[in-house]
């Protein structure tokens, strides 16, 4: 007798998708912001700006353990052929990000060593993110395997595709870093955001462009996905989408909108993601396994979904609401000293 | 010189978790105090309760944030490095390590907030229930990863196909032959670690007469508990060793440099173990205490190490002397515990120099007995990831060249060195600096400040 399958695959997918997505957003306006905070005039200016993430940081950073955790359980055979895979740039990503984590304490009470932490702080920022942007670039490209492991080399990732994502994914979060400063800044420090947020814009409306037109040629796959009939037609909103939004986030970022810089910049990103994820489904290790294929199975991915289902709503509920105890802007005398 | 990924590994994931592991130690006997002394606050209102709580929550904060930090490092080297072992238990014990996330996400999210941050902003009643919560939160965090690391050492509940392990009973999965042991052994290592830190933290403000009142306070109550845990730890630790006796043979003889079994067994001492001619130099034994202690009877006896072909054996150095390590330390703490008993006899427990100095230098110790048993029950279990059944050679990732690890190891080392004796001279800072400043935190509008204050040697002209 075979009881009647239940297939768990579709909702891992979705908390995987969603996981990763909060990861990109959050974690990437507090990095976008830790890019633009070594441009920062003055102590002043930097002491709001690392004000401004101070209280959130980490709960935005705990989203990469979970979605680590969350393909390890849910996809492991991904985890195991992506993560060797991406060594050096996982090994890059990490280091930075301690060394950034760390520099929020230290800065402040380490007053010796203000200026090495300040630039721990800005350069992990940085690195972290550009580590970010040559996983995906690799993960676009696809991955030598043989059998269930990872055939190719450390250092494959490294190609001038995924080099150029790496830096098209650090302006990004540049974006959305100074999208976020002018949600959360005034006067001076705002105008300073929002001129940094055009010179990010620029760069990643070409980013954009440039990743858009070479990812049809990395791989055959993914280019009779987008150009073959009827897809065209289905998939052309995306890049409509895309050019609509960009031209609101240009226009916001030139008046005197307060949130609308960082919703665009939001815009952007989740068309980029869709974007991505139009162009690989239902691959999970691009271009060899499906997400069915690589999932653990229902004995394991329904023992994690109990919790997973009672406590990702709560940790939900509590990051808004932590969000909207920090709301409004930051002041130079309130907060983090 | 050829360098080989298989060992590179081992060593980078030891320094990772190594170093990760000294935090937790650290935090989850010190969330537990926190929640003690809010609770006696609580109920007795006593405000002496409160001055040391505050005090202890901003070294809390500090560790607790180089926690989250280095253990963010920690699930990317089961992929990184050990892709095949993951491949091969991904399907029983990623669940453990995804609900340790949660648990951890869950506790910081929810109460770690209030703890830190919110004294002025809710009831007293719920700073308390915070308290309690993340102390609960370390707990059941220590309670995955144990189980997970259990799993390890003493597999159940699980079935094989084609070379993988797949989930059969889940209870049977956490609740494993060793996990009961060591989660028991561990939990009170932890607790008996930050005593001991609290207690040398106290005797170094009473050998200098600063916060004389509250320094006796901490003095006393955790030497009380002391008393308690550090002999119920023997205990504990000698039905952990029954446990391993039982399930992990071969680790034991490595932990005893057992080479050959006989009856009555003796108890090395001392000795230095040599793998090639199987054999120890130097050695120095009582006769029959080895059965005594090993299996509670004078004619008992264990296999020894050659009951074992050479590549099922572990290393026998790292456990034996990690192993007389941590049981030196721990007899060194049991004399620390009487000898307070005695002077609380004589009521001279705040006034001996000797035994405050004492305590002083005592304090670190812990670390040295939860990384010494650490490394005797992790190198105990080679060569196996998987006790009996996946062999280390064959979980590290295939695509890895020696180098690609040295560089990583070489990385991982340079940033550990760097952060660390950071944290630890801001921790050591934020102590000599003591109790004082404000009892409680003031709130400017609304908002609540940082646990921790401004230190010495920060300018004046630096408040942003």
């Amino acid at each position: 007798m075979t009881a009647p399958v239940l297939d768990f695959v579709p909702i891992w997918t979705l908390i995987l998708g969603l996981g990763v997505f909060f990861y990109v957003l959050l974690d990437g306006f507090d990095l976008g912001v830790g890019v633009l905070y070594g441009f920062a005039p003055g102590r002043e200016g930097r002491n709001l700006v690392m004000n401004s993430i101070a209280p959130i940081w980490d709960g935005n950073e705990t989203w990469l353990v979970l979605g680590g955790m969350a393909l390890l359980a849910a996809f492991p055979l991904a985890f195991a052929i992506i993560l060797p895979a991406i060594y050096f740039p996982l090994l890059i990503m990490l280091l930075a990000l301690i060394f950034r984590g760390v520099a929020f304490e230290f800065r402040f009470r380490d007053a010796d060593h203000r200026t090495f932490w300040d630039y721990a702080f800005c350069f992990g920022s940085g690195l972290g993110a550009f580590a970010q942007g040559i996983v995906l670039g690799a993960f676009i490209q696809g991955f030598a395997v043989d059998g269930r492991r990872f055939s190719g080399s450390s250092v494959d990732c490294f190609t001038p595709f995924s080099v150029m994502v790496g830096v098209a994914l650090v302006c990004g979060y540049a974006l959305l870093g100074a999208g976020w400063l002018v949600l959360k800044t005034e006067g001076d420090l705002q105008d300073w955001a929002r001129r940094g947020g055009r010179i990010a814009f620029v760069a990643v409306v070409a980013a954009i462009a440039a990743v858009s037109l070479w990812t049809p040629f990395v791989h055959p796959l993914i280019a009779t996905r987008w150009f073959s009939w009827p897809n065209i037609a289905y998939l052309a909103p995306v890049p409509i989408l895309t050019a609509l939004v960009a031209g609101f986030e240009w226009r916001a970022l030139n008046n005197r909108s307060e949130a609308a810089p960082f919703v665009g910049a939001v815009g952007l990103f989740v068309l980029s993601y869709v974007g991505i994820a139009i162009s690989i489904f239902p691959l999970i290790v691009p271009y060899h396994y499906t997400l069915w294929d690589a999932a653990s199975p229902q004995a394991t991915q329904a023992f994690l979904l109990v919790g997973t289902l009672f406590l990702l709503p709560v940790i939900l509920m509590y990051t808004g609401w932590s969000y909207w105890v920090f709301r409004g802007k930051v002041r130079a005398d309130i907060g983090y000293h | 010189m050829r360098l080989d990924p298989l060992i590179l590994s081992r060593a980078q994931f030891a320094w990772v978790v190594a170093w990760h592991f000294l935090l937790p130690a650290f935090t989850i006997g010190l969330a537990s105090f926190i929640a003690v002394l809010e609770g006696a606050h609580f109920a007795t209102g006593r405000k002496i309760y409160l001055q040391i709580s505050t005090f202890w929550v901003r070294i809390f904060a500090v560790s607790f944030g180089m926690g989250v930090v280095s253990g963010i490092v920690m699930p990317f080297q089961f992929g990184t490095n050990w892709s095949r072992y993951s491949d091969a238990v991904a399907d029983v014990i990623s669940p453990l390590l995804a609900y340790e996330g949660l648990t951890a996400f869950f506790l910081e999210a929810a109460f770690l907030g209030v703890l830190l941050f919110g004294r002025r902003l809710v009831p007293p009643w719920a700073h308390f229930i915070a308290a309690l919560m993340v102390a609960f939160g370390t707990l059941l965090s220590a309670f995955w990863i144990l189980a997970a690391n259990s799993w390890m050492q003493t597999p159940a509940g699980f079935t094989v196909v084609d070379g993988r392990f797949l989930p059969a009973n889940w209870l049977a999965i956490i609740f494993n032959p060793s996990f009961p042991f060591r989660f028991a052994h561990t939990v009170a290592a932890c607790y008996i670690t930050t005593g001991f830190v609290v207690v040398g933290v106290a005797a170094h403000y009473l050998l200098r007469e600063r916060f004389v009142r509250e320094a006796r306070t901490m003095l006393s109550m955790t030497l009380w508990l002391l008393t308690v845990l550090v002999p119920l730890q023997i205990f504990l630790g000698d039905a952990h060793g029954l446990n391993t006796l039982e399930h992990q043979p071969a680790k034991l003889a490595a932990i005893e440099a057992i080479w050959e079994a006989h009856a009555p067994l003796p108890l090395n001492l001392f000795a230095v173990p040599d793998e090639k001619a199987e054999m120890n130099h130097y050695e120095i034994s009582v006769p029959d205490l080895g059965g005594l202690i090993l299996t509670h009877s004078f004619n008992g006896t264990v296999k020894g190490l050659k009951d074992f072909p050479p590549e099922d054996r572990p290393p026998v150095a790292f456990p034996f002397f990690g192993f007389r390590i941590m049981v030196g330390v721990g007899l060194t703490m049991l004399a620390v515990v009487l000898a307070s008993l005695v002077l609380r006899a004589r009521r001279s427990l705040f006034d001996s120099r000797a035994f405050l100095r004492l305590c002083e230098l005592t304090s670190p110790l812990g670390f040295l007995a939860v990384t010494a048993g650490w490394v005797t029950t992790e190198v105990g279990r080679q060569p196996w990831t998987v006790y009996g059944l996946l062999r280390t050679a064959d979980s590290v990732s295939p695509s890895l060249t020696g180098a690609d690890v040295a560089v990583s190891l070489a990385g991982y080392s340079l940033v550990y060195v760097i952060v660390f004796s950071a944290g630890i001279a801001l921790m050591l800072r934020i102590a000599r600096t003591g109790l004082e400043g404000p009892d409680v935190e003031e709130i400017e509008s609304g908002r609540p400040r940082q646990p921790v204050e401004k230190l010495p040697g920060v300018e004046a002209g630096s408040r942003p």
